[in-house]
């Protein structure tokens, strides 16, 4: 059996945050007796990861994935808890750990923004001590697989945010490192560009064989990049397994899609009816039911077409969080 | 293609830090090359202070019969002259600064490099003093062409003045992100920063030449770091130091060196722990 890269046992944060009443009085009560607040931003959570698995860390904002990636990155200090990667306890932020790693934040910019990236590149070669060559031929081939061409002769700042992730994205693997934290890598761009960031995210993993933990809202990344997710809320772990289980796991009903040769035919008595566009329908049906009700339309209608799928991925993590609450 | 799941080799240690401090410097010039207009309006805008203080010394001076304390309106006007290169040469990464950094999330993405911060911004600042120098040189030239320094110095004061500014740099460098550390218990340091930026202000030699301060504050002054900063450097080349006196001056700096380094390695590993990263 393989050892995990990542290895996170009882891992918990916790803030304390200053808290106070509005007005004046409160103010200067606040100035003898400072009032804190415990915000317990992830609790007691585990879990493993192996090596080269592209994991999706999902969770809707203040879930506490962030802390999460921040603690493993080496930013934040755990509350308690146990935290390892690829050996390395994060918090003690060893050289020798930050050399094989990146995080890349969506929404920071980690390049310097009055220069053209490639002077940006440079300083990163000179900080994780690469050698010349092989710091050309990583930077060549990263240019090449994210298309980034001559953007890295124009000034940061010039960049559009889709331009500048890429080249943030260059710049923070140049030093090809075997695990990458990526927090929101596509927040903000657009379809073709959040697109191509998956692609490569995947080509890269491919490559290097590359132990990826990834959060993101927009499904269509973890669908794309993901066999396995864990599921994030209030700082507890609710789900860590195969995205293709989530839905049985979770969902509590399935959709059927029928093709009818009558339009006029009466569907409400089968199920709630999501959509109808004359001969089309979409029904929500009781995963239990799902079964029954296809033979029953079978049965009594003249079907052309039927297909019964899960609901989308972005409705079963909505009735997740919604069974935890 | 490369192999698989092994981060690229890498240099030796020593080899890589001067190729690390090289290449930040070179990106530090490329950057400010960027802003040169601005750059300049922001040295114009620094020498106003000495020129305020040299115009109100020379005046105290000549309705002095010539001197203040010994000190001529020329030797005012070599001091306040030289005091603007030393000031240019030992601005630092701030203390207020390190707010900034944290609030902006940038201290998130300097955390995750394999390197001291400290070598971050020394670095990157010593890179700028060869803008700041280049940029100097044509605004010296002007102030000396005006106010007529009466400046002699030796080739050893030469010599000791090129080294005691760097020593100026280091001796701040270390003291500012000693300071700096304050903002990762407080939001709102700015009043210790005040108090500190005015301390060094009276005590340094920034504001007043020490040789015109009463002797116990001159004497204060010798065991505190405010003066290794600034009275220091600007005397070694305008006054007649012995060479005990300037060699001690940068056994000093190199003390105050080492004092503010330790401080700030015990102040940043209690800080780092209260990272919040908040933003970042």
């Amino acid at each position: 059996m393989s050892e995990s890269v990542v290895h996170v046992s009882e891992l918990t944060k916790v803030f304390k945050v200053p808290e106070r009443e509005p007005g004046l009085r409160a103010a200067a009560k606040a100035l003898i007796r400072r009032q804190t607040r415990e915000v317990h931003a992830v609790e007691a959570i585990s879990f493993d990861i192996e090596p080269g698995e592209v994991v999706g860390f999902l969770g809707p904002n203040g879930a506490g994935k962030t802390t999460t990636l921040k603690m493993l990155a080496g930013l934040l200090y755990p509350t308690s808890g146990e935290a390892r990667v690829l050996g390395h306890v994060p918090s003690r932020r060893e050289k020798d750990y930050l050399r094989r790693m990146t995080m890349v934040m969506g929404n920071r910019n980690q390049l310097q923004w009055d220069i053209p990236a490639l002077d940006s590149f440079e300083l990163n070669r000179a900080i994780y001590r690469l050698r010349r060559d092989d710091y050309l031929a990583m930077r060549d081939e990263l240019v090449e697989l994210l298309d980034v061409g001559d953007l890295v002769r124009k000034p940061v700042r010039n960049l559009s945010l889709g331009e500048r992730m890429k080249v943030e994205i260059v710049g923070s693997l140049l030093h090809r490192p075997m695990v990458l934290f990526l927090d929101e890598p596509t927040i903000g761009l657009d379809v073709t560009m959040q697109k191509r960031i998956r692609t490569f995210v995947a080509e890269y993993n491919e490559r290097h064989g590359a132990t990826v933990l990834l959060t993101s809202h927009y499904m269509a990344d973890v669908e794309a990049l993901c066999k396995r997710v864990i599921v994030i809320h209030h700082g507890q772990i609710l789900f860590d397994g195969a995205l293709s289980h989530l839905a049985n796991e979770f969902a509590a009903y399935k959709t059927i899609g029928v093709l009818l040769e009558d339009g006029n035919v009466e569907l409400d008595g089968y199920g709630e009816v999501i959509s109808r566009d004359g001969d089309r329908a979409i029904l929500r049906i009781p995963k239990a039911e799902t079964s029954r009700v296809a033979a029953r339309l079978l049965s009594e209608h003249q079907v052309l077409d039927l297909t019964i799928e899960e609901p989308p991925i972005e409705d079963v993590i909505e009735m997740v969080f919604a069974q935890s609450r | 293609m490369s192999s698989r799941a092994a981060p690229l080799p890498e240099e030796g240690r020593l080899r890589s830090l001067v190729d690390f401090y090289a290449t930040q410097m070179r990106t530090s010039v490329v950057a400010q090359l960027q802003y040169r207009a601005a750059n300049y309006f922001y040295m114009l805008g620094m020498v106003a202070e000495p020129v305020i203080y040299l115009v109100v010394w020379s005046t105290i001076a000549r309705q002095h019969g010539g001197a203040v304390n010994g000190i001529t309106a020329g030797q005012f006007a070599a001091y306040y002259i030289v005091w603007t290169l030393v000031r240019n040469m030992n601005i630092v990464f701030g203390a207020p600064f390190w707010e900034w950094r944290i609030r902006e999330g940038r201290l998130a993405g300097d955390l995750l490099r394999p390197l001291n911060i400290l070598h971050y911004d020394l670095a990157y600042f010593a890179g700028w003093k060869f803008v700041v120098v280049a940029l100097w040189l044509p605004i010296a030239v002007g102030l000396s062409a005006v106010f007529h320094p009466d400046l002699h110095p030796s080739a050893l004061q030469v010599v000791v003045f090129v080294v005691a500014i760097w020593g100026a740099y280091f001796v701040r460098s270390m003291f500012q992100a000693t300071i700096g550390m304050l903002n990762f218990w407080t939001t709102r340091g700015a009043a210790v920063f005040d108090l500190y930026m005015a301390t060094e202000m009276l005590l340094s030699g920034r504001l007043v030449p020490l040789q015109l301060m009463p002797g116990w504050v001159q004497t204060f002054a010798d065991f505190l770091p405010f003066k290794w900063t600034f009275g220091f450097p600007i005397e070694s080349l305008v006054s007649n130091l012995s060479t005990r006196s300037l060699l001690l001056g940068l056994g000093a700096q190199v003390m105050w060196t080492v004092i503010g380094y330790v401080l700030f390695t015990f102040a940043w590993r209690a800080a780092i722990k209260r990272f919040s990263a908040v933003g970042a």
